[in-house]
């Protein structure tokens, strides 16, 4: 496992609570990211993870508290303004193009990145071609990165879910995103595809130096993976630190084991 | 056309064609989506360099560097550059377990290793404590490789960057460089190849230069092949197929080797590429087309009936088109409106549209599948050949193409039956021998100097050509003397569509028998087009009728074998249906697939006993495994059919 290249602080998630109604899906929750990690974030059912990554990402506004990403604080923001500010993420259930192939999928994760207007986009010349090559070129080395050559042309609503999780991955790189947000990545995958999935999240880290927090419920694959795992559990967390720590506490193994709280 | 000529080594053949064909293709490479080419020019540049690299690494004439990878334009330089040192490239097997990797690395004492990525370096590094003489890795890609501390590893562009820098430094280098190419001789050692071990350990097969360039200039003179052809490399790179059709003739023709993304993009670059020669085994040209047909089955009905409409129409003129013989007015129109229609369309899906020579080789080929491609137009021949040979031993020459026979000796090879029925051959590429091994070397030859094939085979009298029939060991003789080819028998019935598996018995007996299996898939279909009733695989593999139908593919082959004197006595007299089908589960066939015909003796004795003993049915009780593990007994009475000798008047003897 690689050590985080440094000690600076990311991402930092501060008091964060969020209510639906009467249910209370994050409490007072805070923890960080430091730059060039992977961090996870684990917990039972309804624990309140993917609730904590939309927050982090702008979907949801939380309540109280504050996030502070890349030294900048705020409270409010919109999904596309966490994209442009280089926060970028995959689904739990994949949310691809089904009709568009794998190519025109990862390509459509580079529009945040097009620097030409629509009309030179339609007229596919000079300038705006030279960009087009560009960005295609970053989008076929993220293809060759991720092994999906052979389907570069096939529409990902034929292909099988574990290379449709690949393609959204691929999609979530191509927007070079400093913080790269993956909720439950490998859910609903046999073992030798989450174990190809386990090699890219480590390869993306250490290739292209991306930050990565990932939602999971697969403790063995979190533990292999991570290097420091925060815990959820109903809102609240119960502990965080490296996985050896995480995996002693008292409070993480009765959360799972469904001691009575 | 080129040809090897006055060119002894490699190096300096890769010099003419940098002069002669500089500005054409000589790799190509399909990388982040897009096809990068080099030309003979910009390859002798970079073989150059990346030799000097090697050479400041210190890799010494007369040693061996191992190459672990797929078909990479990279690793084929490093073929081209260890030769230009005259070291020795010994490519190894790319998914050789690692075991077996490190059996080849010791035994050929690798110094350097040329892996392509790090699957291959983590495999090497895992048994590099049983590889004493490894010093250095060089790898390809260098992907994940950042991280690892090992000062053995050095990726190839860096060897080559560096050899450039020390070239451009030092003029001596290249002088030194050139000094090499220079004492090149054709009596070095070009390459050793490990025999993929089927049959126990792999031996290397040590090939000379000069023997390698004379092979392959005959060849590449049969076929025609020149500078301006495109060959698309994808099998793998250690096989003698490759080394020898895409690497070897490479060079001698200056013609472009063609390499695919991945393994999993073949059938698109193969598309894309449009080779011009090709080569893949039976079982490839199998699969192409079963794929081919199961489209079809979803296509529009129209198209369907156009489909086989045109098919039909190439059964019957396509071969004669081919060949260039006399076909009337009519086929011939309809053969050019099926070829508008259908066979061209059908060759530019499967990316065979520009293939002007296509080769097969390795097992039997079946006359169908054989046929269906000929009759489209696609020039496929059969050849036969051996690693020992350098390849070629036979090959068909164009417009003498038999479906049943391997074709005539391959130019200035010398063939010639042994007493026993083996092939033995003479070749220009014939081996030195093998690698540190004199005493399997000894067994190989014969004391005049002919390579022992271990396959028997027999010239056949109407055409003069080859034919292969069975594996030397498993050929055996009846009590009256006739020659007998199990595998050839079972070959022949297996290729009708109602029979899945044969295997045939008769050594030291008086007459030929044989068990047979039925292809549940084609005799329930036809059972439901005629409308018969079974209950299980047991009863429809009993039923009379069923019977029939198997007994008339069998008077088939007897029919078949009358044309060939050595085997017309080889007929089969007697046959069974077996009740269940051979299982690998069941140790009656092995993994791959083939039958083990000894075991099956053993564990259907009681049934081979009633085939020779005159007896018109016998039990049989045997033990199963289920697919759970479980293990049970399946009992059956199976009836036993007699036969007639198809063609003389032969008596049955007491079998009858």
């Amino acid at each position: 496992m690689r050590a985080p290249d440094t000690n600076e602080i990311l991402l930092q998630v501060e008091g964060v609570a969020l209510a639906f109604g009467g249910v209370r899906a994050l409490r007072d929750v805070s923890f960080n990211v430091r730059k060039g990690e992977i961090r996870a974030i684990i917990g039972p059912n309804g624990a309140g993870k993917t609730s904590m990554l939309n927050v982090i990402n702008g979907f949801y506004h939380p309540d109280h508290g504050t996030i502070t990403f890349k030294g900048r604080t705020r409270a409010r923001m919109q999904p596309f303004e966490a994209a442009r500010g280089g926060i970028g993420r995959t689904f739990q259930n994949v949310a691809l193009f089904k009709g568009m192939s794998a190519l025109d999928n990862i390509m459509a994760g580079r529009s945040l990145k097009v620097r030409r207007g629509l009309l030179w986009q339609m007229l596919r010349y000079g300038p705006a071609l030279a960009e087009e090559i560009g960005h295609r070129h970053r989008v076929e080395e993220i293809i060759d990165f991720l092994e999906i050559e052979s389907i570069r042309k096939v529409p990902v609503g034929r292909l099988p879910y574990g290379l449709q999780k690949r393609v959204e991955l691929g999609r979530a790189l191509a927007m070079e995103p400093d913080l790269l947000l993956l909720d439950e990545p490998m859910a609903g995958m046999n073992l030798e595809e989450k174990e190809d999935m386990s090699r890219f999240i480590i390869d993306v880290n250490s290739h292209y130096g991306t930050t990565i927090a990932l939602i999971e419920h697969d403790m063995a694959v979190v533990m292999d993976l991570s290097d420091r795992v925060a815990v959820l559990d109903y809102g609240v967390k119960i502990a965080d630190g490296t996985p050896d720590e995480v995996k002693k506490s008292q409070a993480v193994i009765e959360a799972y084991l469904g001691v009575a709280h | 056309m080129a040809g090897g000529g006055s060119f002894d080594t490699f190096p300096k053949l890769l010099l003419r064609n940098a002069t002669q064909f500089g500005t054409r293709p000589a790799f190509r490479h399909k990388d982040l989506g897009i096809w990068q080419t080099w030309t003979w020019a910009r390859v002798a540049a970079i073989v150059r360099a990346y030799a000097a690299g090697l050479h400041r690494l210190g890799l010494q004439p007369g040693e061996k560097i191992a190459v672990v990878g797929s078909n990479r334009p990279k690793l084929y330089w490093t073929l081209m550059a260890a030769q230009a040192l005259r070291a020795i490239p010994v490519p190894v097997y790319s998914d050789a377990v690692a075991d077996e990797l490190a059996f080849v690395l010791a035994h050929a004492e690798a110094r350097f290793v040329a892996a392509q990525d790090q699957e291959q370096v983590d495999k090497i590094l895992s048994v590099s404590d049983r590889v004493p003489h490894l010093q250095k890795i060089v790898y390809d890609e260098t992907r994940g490789l950042d991280g690892y501390d090992d000062g053995r590893l050095i990726a190839i562009d860096d060897v080559i960057e560096d050899g450039r820098a020390a070239l451009t430094a030092d003029p001596a280098l290249g002088g030194q460089m050139d000094e090499f190419v220079r004492q090149g001789d054709g009596s070095d050692i070009a390459v050793i190849l490990y025999t993929s071990g089927t049959t126990g350990a792999s031996k290397g097969v040590v090939l000379s230069t000069r023997g390698c360039i004379d092979a392959a200039t005959d060849t590449t003179r049969f076929d025609r092949l020149a500078d301006h052809d495109v060959v698309f490399a994808y099998l793998p790179l250690a096989w003698v197929g490759d080394h020898y059709l895409n690497y070897v003739q490479g060079l001698v023709a200056g013609f472009c080797t063609a390499c695919p993304e991945s393994s999993e993009t073949i059938e698109q670059d193969r598309r894309e590429i449009g080779p011009t020669f090709y080569f893949a085994p039976p079982r490839g040209f199998e699969a192409m087309l079963t794929r081919l047909m199961i489209r079809m089955e979803d296509a529009a009905p129209v198209k369907r009936r156009m489909f086989n409409y045109f098919l039909d129409v190439a059964r019957r003129y396509g071969e004669q088109v081919l060949t260039g013989k006399p076909v009337p007015l009519r086929g011939r129109l309809l053969y050019a409106l099926g070829r508008l229609l259908v066979y061209e369309p059908l060759k530019n899906v499967l990316g065979l549209s520009r293939v002007r020579v296509a080769y097969t080789a390795g097992e039997a080929i079946g006359p169908d599948l054989f046929a269906f491609y000929r009759s489209i137009g696609l020039n496929l021949k059969q050849l036969y050949g051996q690693t020992e040979a350098f390849l070629y031993v036979t090959c068909q020459p164009d417009g003498e193409i038999y479906p049943d026979t391997v074709g005539p000796a391959a130019p200035n090879v010398d063939i010639r039956i042994a007493e026993s029925g083996e092939v033995q051959f003479r070749s220009p590429g014939m081996f030195m021998g093998y690698f540190k091994d004199p005493a399997k070397t000894a067994e190989t030859m014969t004391s005049d100097g002919y390579v022992k094939t271990g396959d028997a085979g027999f010239f056949d009298e109407k055409t003069g050509h080859l034919k292969i029939i069975d594996r030397a060991k498993d050929v055996g003789w009846l009590a009256d003397g006739t020659m007998i080819a199990p595998k050839y028998l079972e070959n022949k019935l297996k290729f009708f569509p109602n029979i899945k598996e044969a295997i045939t018995f008769g050594d030291s007996r008086e007459f030929v028998c044989a068990m047979i299996n039925i292809d549940p898939v084609a005799v329930a279909n036809w059972a439901e087009r005629n409308n018969i009733a079974y209950g299980s695989y047991q009863e429809l593999a009993g039923h009379p009728l069923v019977y029939n139908m198997v007994a008339e593919d069998v008077a088939r082959v007897n029919h078949s074998l009358v044309k060939e004197k050595a085997l017309a006595g080889a007929q089969i007299r007697r046959f069974l249906i077996l009740h269940k089908e051979l299982d690998a589960d069941d140790g009656e066939l092995t993994r791959t697939q083939k039958v083990r015909r000894r075991f099956i003796a053993e564990r259907y004795a009681p049934l081979l006993a009633a085939l020779y003993d005159g007896s018109h049915e016998a039990d049989i009780s045997t033990e199963v495994t289920f697919e759970d593990g479980r293990k049970g007994t399946i009992a059956a009475r199976i009836k036993i059919r007699d036969m007639h000798a198809a063609g003389s008047a032969d008596p049955l003897g007491k079998a009858a």
